[in-house]
């Protein structure tokens, strides 16, 4: 009986999770007439205009590109500086730990629009204005107290033991951590990494702040949808949610394996 | 020995953190204190509260305020309480569990403004949801669910879209925090007999407790940011801080009005965290 | 402790990503803007919609010469910011702007654009409207030249056309025939079925100043708050509570007017377009009402201009020619459906049945006795914002909140009038022109 709840439970969550999804596939793969017939077909009559019109459209492989230079720079430098930060809240007690952690978090209370406005300012300046660096220098921004937390969450599940039994056969401090820490640790800070990834892919309104002729994918897509003809928005909606469902697949149980960021 | 309290040095746990520290002054601070200044000055830049006062004195501010407290005082519970339980699913007996961590997580894949042409299509008149209801019976002609005149209608629809955009964030913060609950507390709560319910209120939410806190902390933070949901769904009757601070920029192309607004809302938004802190206070946990 | 070989690996692997990162470094690098092989950039504050820069990509660009890089983005912001900083920089990495008119005068008042009456008088074949060469011409000479036009008009689905008021025609209606019309409607149907674009990306605020005052009070700025304006924000009001109250989400008025959500809409005739495109049969455009003061309407005129700072401005005349060229204009009308700055009649082949509805329209429109062309607001700057904040705050103090009118009115008179002394701008028309700062009445 409990069983029974909890299978239904379960569905029941998936299905609200599930079911708008599939209006917007349903959507997607419709013709424009039964788009705006009311009411709506439960059921697409597998039309592939709109979607072709994504696959094949100019600006794409261009705007994916950079999506996925801007996702790849954020994800490692990211991680390079969330390793040591979260190493240390991991490992040491010391004081202004908790307020850095709180810092860190509150930094991301300060809205992305307001703050794109100077950097864009900055960016131009410094020449990396409408650039994949650009966007990544702020993307990394915007993950990075998370990324923190979760890398701290990671290091703080690796047994204290190894480091302790490297340091003991002679490794240095860094040695231990280099030979006994990072192979444990690497499943986690590659999660970490990944989410990195993931927020950079989804943001779009820094990015079309910031770029102009390099514009990401989703700015790309969307920027351009808010104002496009029904049937194009579902398609672009879902071309642009097939890559992230596949990456989250790939990726699902690293995700929930990092020990969830930690905040004391 | 013991290298969880060491003395090599007690600088270095310092030095570890400048690396991510100076990246934030450079990329978040600085920026900031530049928004503030452009806060505190005027559009002929002249230094003072102008900006301030014409952003308080503007008809919409006020609605603003309140409507962005209400959406998260809404939307808070029902989140924890939606994550809460897929995070049970996930880390629990049901077999499937790739599958429901799988589908649970999926929104993290949707952008916000992405959700927002999602659910706009699924509230619109003539949209989804009219289409099942009266598919069903339960109404005979379509509702206008996205009607300004109905407040209350408009933030549930933004509570409902945003619920779905932004619970998996939480989900992955909680499974983590139940992965490290000992298996044998739950097994003696087994033993005693205990129903699922009490289990969950005498063992499980004292365990969770910091990891609560952290997913309302996060919560909190990101919940003062988001506009584009708002904006599909409430359109230009409907304002959030947020889609102030945004409409300011985009639309009136002043940075100043923005900026202001960027200042009110990282005050609310720490002040919200301060009494997230306050009402669950940190207790030294075993291990911590 | 098996950590040597793996560990190494890893670390190698990690060593490999960051060497596809500066690969990639060195490439940005080496070519500002990323473009790579020095295209030609195009950049457009209009046809910034998916399908548009789709089509001027893969339709209108097609068989010019050299490689064009088209940048669409409807911010005006982003276009200001990039061409001012760019001329402040001295490179030139924009060859060519298309903007509309008022954005280029904003431009133009700067001095950051070429003067194009080289480029105008060595495409007198191409027969551009004098009209639209007038709005043009500044101070004598050319800032840009005439690219594409378009006005705003209504749109109604045909099951709404028995419920047009006893005598009234559809092609020459009134603003009170309008209201009883969209009261008939909300009586047969039970429905609020009249449709304004007053949502984030709409441009109710146009209906406001080029329709609206203009009709009811022959002016804009100086007949803000003036005795006409009041009848025209009861009928404002009135019209509001035939509308269907989702407006305040509504962008472009095609969709609705497809799904049926909405009965009679006004909006810019390239967001109604796909209704008229998707359903001809169904959907029939006419021209804007007309008011006691004559039919006001809003001509709407996007020029090609290049920026000062270009150093060889020969490739984007170059670039002009094409886009001008018959043929060209020709697939622009046919796949944009933006109406060319000169007589349809230049355009071979006829036009496809949504489009040519509207040209006819448009051109219905243009010759009621009593039309009353609006310009776009000019020399506002980086007031324009502003500006349209102005009206749509007093658009939704009277319509939405109720508000009392002539209050309101007297509020806003002073905010206006704020923002025209803040941006110096004298009156435009329908306003009487004249020196000096624009007073509001």
């Amino acid at each position: 009986m409990r069983r029974v709840l909890g299978y239904g439970g379960a569905a029941l969550l998936a299905g609200w999770i599930l079911v708008p999804i599939w209006f917007v596939v349903v959507g997607a793969f419709s013709t424009a007439d039964s788009v705006y017939t009311y009411p709506l077909a439960p059921w697409p009559d597998w039309s592939l205009e709109s979607m072709r019109f994504f696959v094949t459209s100019a600006g794409v492989p261009q705007a994916l590109l950079s999506s996925v230079v801007v996702a790849l720079i954020t994800g490692v430098l990211t991680l390079l500086l969330a390793a040591p930060a979260g190493y240390a809240l991991a490992r040491f007690v010391f004081p202004g730990a908790s307020a850095y952690r709180l810092t860190v978090l509150a930094t991301r209370a300060f809205p992305v629009v307001v703050l794109s406005i100077p950097l864009a300012v900055f960016f131009l300046q410094w020449g990396i204005y409408d650039s994949v660096w650009g966007v990544a220098f702020m993307h990394t921004a915007l993950a990075l107290p998370f990324v923190v937390l979760m890398v701290a969450g990671v290091f703080a599940g690796v047994p204290v033991d190894i480091e302790e039994a490297a340091q003991i056969f002679g490794c240095s401090r860094f040695g231990a951590f280099r030979r006994a820490v990072v192979p444990n640790a690497a499943p986690g800070l590659a999660a970490a990494g990944t989410f990195a990834v993931l927020l950079s892919y989804n943001e779009v309104f820094a990015a079309s702040i910031l770029t102009l002729q390099e514009p990401t994918l989703p700015v790309f897509v969307l920027t351009g949808l808010t104002q496009a003809p029904l049937p194009f928005r579902y398609a672009g909606a879902l071309f642009l949610l097939a890559p992230a469902f596949l990456f989250i697949l790939l990726i699902r149980r690293r995700l929930v394996g990092v020990g969830g960021p930690t905040l004391r | 020995m013991s290298v969880s309290s060491p003395r090599p040095s007690a600088a270095l746990p310092y030095l570890l953190l400048l690396p991510s520290v100076a990246y934030l002054v450079i990329f978040f601070a600085s920026p900031m204190v530049q928004a503030f200044g452009l806060a505190f000055t005027s559009t002929t830049g002249e230094w003072g509260l102008t900006s301030l006062s014409a952003m308080v004195s503007d008809d919409r501010f006020w609605p603003a305020v309140w409507t962005t407290l209400i959406l998260l005082v809404v939307l808070l519970p029902i989140q924890l309480a939606l994550a809460l339980a897929m995070s049970m699913i996930i880390t629990g007996r049901l077999r499937g569990r790739g599958f429901w961590l799988y589908v649970f997580l999926l929104p993290l894949g949707v952008s916000e403004l992405g959700a927002g042409i999602l659910w706009y299509s699924i509230f619109v008149e003539q949209g989804w949801l009219n289409t099942v209801l009266q598919g069903v019976g339960l109404i005979d002609r379509p509702v206008i669910w996205l009607d300004y005149r109905e407040p209350w209608r408009v933030i549930g629809t933004i509570v409902v879209a945003e619920a779905w955009r932004s619970t998996s964030l939480l989900v992955i913060i909680l499974v983590g925090g139940l992965r490290q609950i000992p298996k044998d507390y739950l097994e003696a709560a087994d033993v005693f007999h205990a129903g699922p319910w009490q289990r969950m209120r005498h063992v499980v939410l004292p365990l969770l407790r910091p990891t609560i806190r952290t997913a309302m902390i996060v919560r909190v933070v990101l919940a003062f940011e988001v506009f584009a949901t708002v904006i599909a769904l409430g359109g230009t009757a409907t304002d959030t801080l947020a889609t102030q601070a945004n409409r300011a920029y985009t639309e009136f192309q002043d940075a100043h009005l923005a900026s202001a607004y960027g200042l009110v809302i990282l005050v609310v938004s720490l002040v919200a965290v301060g009494l997230v802190l306050a009402a669950l206070p940190a207790r030294r946990e075993r291990g911590e | 402790m098996g950590v040597s070989r793996r560990d190494a690996l890893r670390l190698g692997i990690g060593t490999a990503a960051l060497g596809l990162l500066s690969g990639c470094a060195l490439d940005t690098s080496g070519a500002p803007g990323g473009t790579g092989s020095g295209a030609l950039v195009f950049y457009s504050t209009q046809l910034s919609t998916t399908a548009e820069a789709e089509s001027v990509r893969r339709q209108i660009l097609t068989g010019f010469d050299r490689e064009v890089q088209f940048v669409a983005d409807s911010s005006v912001t982003k276009l200001l910011d990039r061409v001012r900083a760019e001329a402040q920089a001295g490179t030139s990495n924009l060859g060519l702007v298309g903007a509309l008119q008022g954005e280029l005068a904003t431009l133009h008042a700067e001095g950051l654009l070429r003067d194009m009456t080289d480029v105008v008088e060595s495409l007198d074949d191409r027969g551009f409207t004098a009209r639209y060469l007038d709005l043009a011409r500044v101070d004598g000479r050319y800032a840009f030249v005439p690219w594409i036009s378009a006005s705003y008009i209504m749109a109604a689905r045909r099951e709404a056309l028995p419920f047009l008021p006893p005598g009234a025609d559809l092609q020459n209606l009134t603003y009170d025939q309008v209201l009883e019309w969209s009261r008939a409607v909300q009586r047969a149907t039970g429905s609020p079925r009249f449709g304004l674009p007053a949502g984030e990306s709409g441009l109710l605020k146009r209906f406001l100043q080029g329709y609206a005052y203009p009709s009811f009070t022959g002016g804009v700025n100086t007949t803000f708050a003036g005795p006409d304006a009041v009848p025209m924000w009861e009928w404002l009001r009135e019209i509001w509570a035939t509308t269907n109250p989702q407006s305040v989400t509504y962008g472009f008025m095609q969709e609705p007017l497809l799904t049926g959500e909405v009965w009679i809409a006004w909006d810019h005739a390239v967001r109604l377009v796909d209704a008229l495109q998707t359903r001809p049969d169904d959907i029939v455009s006419f021209p804007a009402p007309t008011g006691p003061r004559g039919l006001g309407y809003l001509p709407v005129l996007g020029g090609l201009a290049i920026p000062a700072s270009v150093p060889d401005p020969q490739p984007s005349i170059d670039l002009i020619r094409h886009l001008t060229d018959p043929a060209r204009v020709s697939t622009t009308v046919r796949t944009v459906a933006w109406f060319p700055p000169q007589s349809l009649d230049s355009i071979p082949g006829g036009l496809p049945p949504g489009v040519g509805q509207e040209a006819q329209t448009l051109q219905r429109m243009v010759e009621t006795p009593g039309a009353l062309a609006s310009s776009l607001a000019v020399g506002l700057g980086g007031q324009s914002g502003a500006y349209d904040k102005v009206f749509t705050d007093t658009f939704r103090a009277i319509a939405l909140d109720g508000a009392d009118i002539r209050d309101t009115l007297a509020n806003q008179a002073v905010a206006l009038q704020g923002v025209l002394d803040t941006a110096g701008a004298a009156c435009w028309a329908p306003d009487p022109l004249g020196q000096g700062v624009c007073r509001v009445g």
